[in-house]
């Protein structure tokens, strides 16, 4: 009895070293979206300006109308890395995957200039000045990028831009395993 | 040049660590003299080396050698000379460095100073503290090499962190790692004792110098730190749960329960493996706090070197010294003596007592720190845990222990009686019960927490008083008594006194303290507090590495007026910005003014603080500090070590 209170201390000392070692292998700058698997929270935007339509969650589908999985980006004219990632989402674009782009913490009008400049891969635009939608996302800075399935549920959260080997090996067969889901 | 010579220093050093590790241990199991001396020397050469090593980087940062990587990401030449100095440790290779060097230090001061010791034990002693050199110097020579070079070597060097160019952080890390690197002493005191198999009254006073050392460094250290949050990262806040502070705090809750619980030790040979045990814990907690802020495993602001290779290097080091030393415990503990038997009140079980509560307390900051880790490992969140996790846990533990504080030196050794415990401390009681009455009765029923915390503060520092006052009661004679009242009976008065200048610091601040926000144009006032607050301008200013926006305040109050300017500087090499708070300090508060955005209008935001005995959590440390060079001042360490060494047969062997 007594030897085994003696080997307690050697004992809670293994277990938390199983937790380190486990904290290690993690990286504490990557914070999950709570959204996963969980419906878009509603919102309607606005266009960049009168002409253009902006879109909500309508249009990514629902559990009654299911629809085709989609990729919303969220991106800003202001953003640093969103030019890097730019080719990408055109590449993305031309493969034929439904693009939806969310203008986050900016002006329509520097948006505007920013996509006539680089070119628009987006399907459609939905303008976010105050970011509210922002908010309701969890976005916590661009770019980031939402997989949304046929039933409008967030699948999976991409921080940062995507480089050429995220989009072959995570974006990609997730779109094409969520088309075969439904 | 410096360079090299650092780098083949430190690679000497680590040849010697090897052998203080090997060589004397076998020494010690063969009852060699020639290997323990062999050990001894080995120990005194490697501080020398590793010193050398030292010198070589700060000198090549005082020199701005940017062919040094370090030296070019660290600093810059307009850097002033005492923050080009103090750049050697204001990164994550030369804090280390500094780690090494003091560790080595000690183990000198053991080979050379520790004549008193039985020689096969400080053989032992050596072997230990030379394999945690080795573990660190091959940590610093393969993951984070001060030396290396940068060709071809930059004109100018990035800056030291305007943050830390301040003359608080000069002195703060040697601090914290003078405490975290003193218990590495009483680790390896631990561990030698175990593989000895026997630990006597002897063991605890060789021991308790060293954990009062480190304490009083850390409990500087800590205070330190606070202080320079305090005014520099103009939050106006002076504790924010942080997980590097909690990895300070935490050794230090372990540092003082080893303290006590090595005294009761020392004066009734109990509670010996449970000092071995906290022997063991201190020092790995302060690993631990190594390991998190070099790991990357937690996000804080303190984080200067965030590598996973490095992070699995510490891990293996924790696992190697901690997880070997707890295994040890699990085998060897149990068949130690186990030490005299005490009743229920008793001076010891008042210690005991004091142990386990400080036991929970440092169980709960751990808790708080790791949450993070364990809930990611469990179940995927991310949740960190901030002060309210801290009010509603660690305040519950650590009251009672404040209460349990008063009581401990007025409990007589063996066995106490409870009914002559209460008529000891009536005094005290009554002084307490009178605080509490009238503080309620100034501040008002709202403020009864408030009246509680400063009734808990006059029951310390009285509490502490009575036990002077006991003392020189019975000793026959006030004069006599006073002189022949041992300095570690001052010592125990002063830190247990700052402990209750430190809580009513903290109760004030936690009720009373108010902030303001506002945007301020020249000439407009304001009043926060008791204090009439003007600004006076806003002009611009350079510094000898920044450009600074420093605004002119008149702060007025009853109707007498002081200047006090506070600055924004921006460090344009690094292109950072820091704050420099005004702060009117005053024995009964201070008035904290800090700026922040200048407006288009001319106008300029202002953060005004009223922060009533703020002074008083660091002026409560820094007795408590000064109550423990007290304690190592006192004549018995010296006395009772050397009678101890005299009465053991043969005495030191003369080395070969």
């Amino acid at each position: 009895m007594t030897r085994a209170l003696f080997a307690v201390p050697v004992a809670l000392f293994a277990a938390l070293i199983v937790f380190f070692a486990y904290g290690l292998t993690q990286d504490p700058s990557r914070i999950p979206s709570i959204l996963i698997d969980r419906p878009l929270p509603a919102f309607d935007l606005p266009g960049l300006d009168a002409t253009s339509p902006g879109f909500g969650t309508a249009a990514f589908g629902s559990p009654a109308a299911r629809g085709e999985p989609k990729l919303l980006n969220v991106f800003a004219s202001w953003c640093a890395a969103c030019p890097q990632e730019h080719p990408m989402l055109t590449r993305i674009s031309a493969e034929g995957v439904p693009l939806f782009g969310l203008d986050w913490k900016d002006q329509p009008e520097a948006a505007k200039t920013w996509l006539a400049q680089l070119g628009n891969p987006y399907a459609r635009i939905g303008s976010d000045p105050g970011a509210r939608t922002g908010i309701d996302l969890g976005v916590t800075g661009v770019p980031e990028t939402f997989v949304v399935d046929g039933r409008g549920r967030v699948r999976y959260k991409q921080i940062g831009p995507i480089t050429a080997d995220d989009w072959e090996k995570t974006l990609k067969p997730m779109l094409v395993r969520l088309r075969n889901e439904a | 040049m410096a360079g090299e010579i650092g780098h083949f220093a430190l690679i000497l050093a680590l040849m010697l660590a090897l052998t203080q590790s090997v060589v004397p241990m076998i020494g010690a199991s063969r009852n060699d003299p020639a290997l323990m001396a062999a050990g001894r020397a080995a120990a005194t050469l490697q501080a020398l080396f590793v010193l050398a090593a030292f010198a070589a980087l700060a000198f090549a940062f005082v020199r701005t050698d940017f062919s040094l990587e370090v030296v070019a990401q660290h600093t810059h030449s307009t850097q002033p000379l005492i923050y080009r100095f103090a750049g050697t440790w204001g990164n994550h290779e030369g804090s280390m460095l500094l780690w090494v060097l003091i560790l080595s230090v000690f183990g000198a001061a053991i080979a050379l100073f520790g004549d008193n010791l039985r020689t096969t034990f400080q053989a032992r002693v050596l072997s230990i503290q030379g394999m945690i050199g080795t573990a660190f110097i091959v940590f610093l020579l393969f993951t984070s090499n001060p030396f290396a070079r940068l060709s071809p070597a930059p004109i100018d060097g990035a800056e030291l962190n305007p943050l830390l160019q301040d003359p608080g952080l000069v002195i703060h890390p040697p601090l914290l790692y003078l405490g975290y690197v003193g218990f590495s002493v009483a680790f390896a005191f631990a561990v030698a004792a175990l593989i000895e198999g026997r630990v006597d009254a002897a063991w605890a006073r060789w021991v308790r110098p060293w954990v009062l050392a480190a304490w009083t460094c850390l409990t500087a250290g800590i205070a330190l730190g606070s202080f320079w949050a305090y005014y520099e990262l103009g939050w106006g806040g002076w504790w924010f749960w942080d997980p590097v502070e909690n990895a300070s705090l935490m050794p230090w809750l372990m540092g003082t329960a080893l303290l006590h619980s090595a005294l009761v030790l020392e004066r009734r040979g109990a509670l010996v493996s449970w000092t071995i045990l906290l022997g063991i814990l201190t020092f790995s907690l302060s690993l631990i706090g190594t390991f998190l802020v070099r790991s990357g495993i937690l996000t804080s602001v303190h984080s200067f070197a965030v590598d996973p290779r490095r992070g699995i290097f510490i891990l293996a080091i924790i696992i190697g010294s901690t997880g070997a030393a707890l295994a040890l415990f699990a085998w060897r503990a149990p068949a130690m003596k186990s030490g005299a038997l005490f009743s229920g009140v008793s001076r010891e079980a008042g210690l005991t007592l004091n142990n386990l509560f400080l036991m929970a307390a440092t169980a709960v900051v751990f808790l708080g720190t790791f949450y993070p880790v364990i809930m990611e490992a469990v179940s995927k969140d991310k949740i960190s845990v901030g002060p309210p996790y801290y009010a509603l846990t660690f305040v519950p533990i650590m009251t009672p222990l404040l209460v349990l504080v008063v009581f401990g030196p007025m409990l007589t050794w063996k066995r106490d009686a409870l009914g002559d415990l209460v008529r000891r401390l009536r005094g005290p009681l009554i002084v307490t019960v009178i605080a509490f009455v009238a503080a309620v009765a100034i501040f008002g029923r709202t403020n009864v927490l408030a009246a509680a915390g400063m009734a808990l503060a006059v029951w310390l520092v009285v509490g502490a008083g009575a036990v002077l006052a006991r003392r020189w009661r019975i000793g026959g004679g006030f004069l006599r008594s006073v002189r022949t009242t041992p300095t570690s009976t001052y010592g125990l008065v002063l830190a247990h006194a700052g402990l209750g200048v430190l809580v009513a610091g903290i109760s004030a601040m936690t009720a009373w303290q108010s902030s303001k926000i506002v945007l301020m144009h020249p000439g407009q006032t304001l009043t926060i507090g008791r204090e009439e607050v003007t600004l006076r301008s806003i002009r611009e200013a350079t510094g000898p590495n920044y450009a600074a926006l420093v605004a002119g305040f008149t702060f007025t109050r009853d109707g007498v007026s002081r200047p006090m300017t506070s600055e924004r500087r921006f460090y344009p090499s690094s292109r950072s910005q820091t704050t420099e708070a005004g702060i009117e300090k005053r024995f009964l508060g201070n008035t904290y003014v800090a700026v922040g955005e200048p407006d288009k209008t001319g106008g300029i935001v202002v953060r005004l603080y009223d922060h009533p005995l703020v002074g008083w959590i660091w002026g409560g440390a820094v007795l408590m500090a000064m109550g423990g060079c007290a304690s190592l001042a006192d004549r018995r360490f010296r006395l009772g070590a050397a009678k101890a060494a005299a009465g053991i047969p043969g005495g030191r062997l003369v080395p070969a």
